[in-house]
């Protein structure tokens, strides 16, 4: 971590170095020392995560307390609960790269910092658990797979871990929906409404097309991304369509088709505009979740002092006792 | 003149008082767990999100294996979700205290606290009454609801110790929630009714142990057990305070949107 601090630039034989050992496939560790962009761009992408976790608990949480049974309650509960675990593991590994949680924190309360657009979307009707856990859980995974090859240790071994816990909100999630897309006519159109919703902003989650992403390259080249964008949404919908296909549901593409000579299902043009607006803090629900983050952390400020406080006192006391 | 009685109510399966036994036990640690799942996502720090969920999940399982017990016992094909969503509020037997809503987080701690005092010494109790099967769901539930006593506590301890603030709120919600503690102890034709069947624990002894453990943490919380002697019953005979017909709503809503569906 010095040689960085000291540096103002860095030394093109340590970046050298560096490149050599990530060619070579090495894995790159806290004390090793790593470009400042390289560290910039870590802290960037692992903090995003991060946000997204907790941010994500928002739209699924609205219906934990409407949940239409109990197990179905019960399992809600522990996914949410799973997400702010996810929140938390990342969080600490972010910091391995000397930043502080509550500074990153600070930066989500401030609007300064990205998530997920996906979370920016309204959930109106229960079976919005269903297919978030299936396409935006699923999403996750064909992210999270390849993060789990990325060049950074911390941040890689996370990924192996969360994605396990993913998988499993995947599978939860497409067997609600296949169980609604077999129940009632209500549940039929309800599932069939959600998925409708959901489609393209899952899409989206892959981020700009590789054409449009600024960052790409330079990740790409160190590891930190193994995969483009592109490369990701299409492998994602070329394993989500037969899952849609076999719930006898629909998704909302006319331009969906099966392309023989790639084996790709190409998909329609994605409203970009939209994409744009969303990321940008003008979605649908992007001042809803900030503003639910902020009454959180301001309504736990006196919390949080209790707890420091008592920590202090107990920590002079046992000192007068010694 | 024959005038109804509450014991009588019609929802409540007089028939066996057994029913009614189970139903309070499920129907407190139903309550106060969806009243912890509506914390989840917005806790005063992340690993709170993380300990109220674990708690709400405890007290819900709990709660679905002892309504599912009810429903074997009562004998009307009732299974756990149908008393969980089509029970109306007057059919409901939870404690009030439970119901209360979650207000700042101190009241949210106090309300754990005092229940989960309780709740140790009662499955305690149960975990060697005369039903094997309630037995056998009050010991696993007692191996949780310490922990969750000792999370409880330790917010008790870092509240009322905290800062002057917290102390304050803290102090303020145990003034408030107190006069709700008196209902968890008070046999009633239930109880006595149960005890012929082979389940029945001492209240009284529960009470002066619980009374000995609030004190005890209240103490060194550096907090005042309140004085008051103001005590507001209803919940166990379905005379619940105006909280739960709300709450009861929104839990019930997608469920009773959807007459015969399953999900
Ligand atoms: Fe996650
Ligand atoms: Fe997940």
């Amino acid at each position: 971590m010095a040689n960085t601090t000291t540096a103002p630039h860095d030394d093109p034989a340590l970046v050298a170095a560096f490149e050599a050992r990530i060619a070579a496939g090495e894995s790159i560790e806290p004390k090793d020392w790593m470009p400042e962009r390289y560290r910039r761009q870590l802290t960037r992408m692992m903090s995003q995560h991060a946000h997204s976790e907790i941010v994500g608990m928002l739209p699924e949480g609205n219906w934990i307390t409407r949940a239409p049974s109990l197990r179905r309650k019960l399992s809600l509960i522990a996914k949410v609960q799973d997400e702010a675990g996810h929140g938390l593991y990342i969080y600490c590994g972010t910091e391995t790269l000397g930043v502080d949680r509550h500074e990153l924190v600070n930066q989500l309360l401030d609007g300064k910092a990205k998530y997920s657009s996906i979370f920016n979307y309204p959930t109106l009707s229960f079976s919005d658990v269903g297919v978030i856990g299936w396409l935006v859980d699923g999403a996750a995974i064909v992210n999270q797979t390849i993060l789990a090859k990325t060049s950074y240790g911390p941040y890689a071994r996370a990924m192996i871990r969360i994605c396990k816990e993913e998988n499993f909100h995947k599978r939860q999630g497409f067997e609600l929906c296949a169980h609604l897309a077999k129940g009632t006519p209500a549940q039929q159109a309800m599932v069939q409404e959600s998925l409708n919703r959901f489609w393209w902003p899952s899409l989206m989650m892959f981020g700009p097309s590789d054409t449009d992403s600024p960052n790409s390259g330079e990740l790409l080249r160190w590891k930190v991304k193994r995969k483009t964008n592109d490369e990701l949404r299409q492998r994602f919908v070329n394993l989500t369509v037969p899952q849609v296909q076999a719930l006898g549901l629909t998704l909302p593409d006319p331009d969906l088709t099966f392309d023989e000579a790639t084996g790709n299902w190409t998909f329609g043009a994605i409203d970009w505009d939209e994409f744009q607006q969303v990321i940008s803090g003008n979605g649908p629900c992007n001042h809803e979740r900030l503003a639910a983050r902020r009454k959180a952390h301001n309504d736990g400020e006196w919390v949080r002092a209790a707890a420091t406080a008592y920590a202090a006192k107990r920590a002079s006391a046992s000192t007068e006792a010694a | 003149m024959t005038r109804p009685s509450v014991a009588g109510d019609r929802t409540s399966g007089a028939a066996n008082p057994l029913v009614d036994y189970l139903l309070r036990i499920a129907d407190d640690r139903l309550v106060l767990g969806h009243r912890l799942s509506e914390w989840c996502g917005h806790g005063p720090i992340l690993e709170e999100d993380i300990a109220l969920s674990n708690m709400a999940l405890d007290l819900i399982g709990a709660a679905s294996a002892l309504l599912a017990l009810a429903g074997t016992v009562e004998g009307k094909g009732r299974d756990a979700d149908a008393l969980a969503f089509f029970r109306d509020e007057t059919a409901y037997r939870n404690a009030l205290l439970v119901e209360q809503p979650n207000g700042d987080f101190a009241v949210t701690i106090v309300r754990q606290f005092l229940f989960d005092a309780y709740s140790v010494l009662q499955l305690d109790a149960l975990s060697r009454c005369g039903h094997a099967d309630l037995a056998a769901i009050a010991a696993k539930s007692l191996k949780e609801d310490k922990y969750h006593l000792r999370h409880s506590s330790d917010w008790m301890l870092k509240l009322g110790d905290g800062t002057p603030e917290s102390h304050a709120r803290t102090q303020r919600a145990l003034d408030t929630l107190w006069r709700y503690t008196d209902e968890l102890f008070v046999p009633d034709a239930v109880d006595h009714a149960t005890a012929a069947l082979g389940v029945s624990i001492d209240l009284d002894a529960i009470r002066a142990q619980w009374h000995q453990l609030v004190a005890d943490v209240v103490g060194r919380a550096t907090l005042t057990l309140p004085a008051s002697t103001v005590r507001a019953t209803g919940g166990r005979s379905g005379r619940h305070t105006e909280h739960l017909g709300h709450m009861l709503a929104e839990m019930q809503i997608v469920a009773r949107s959807h007459p015969g569906a399953t999900w």
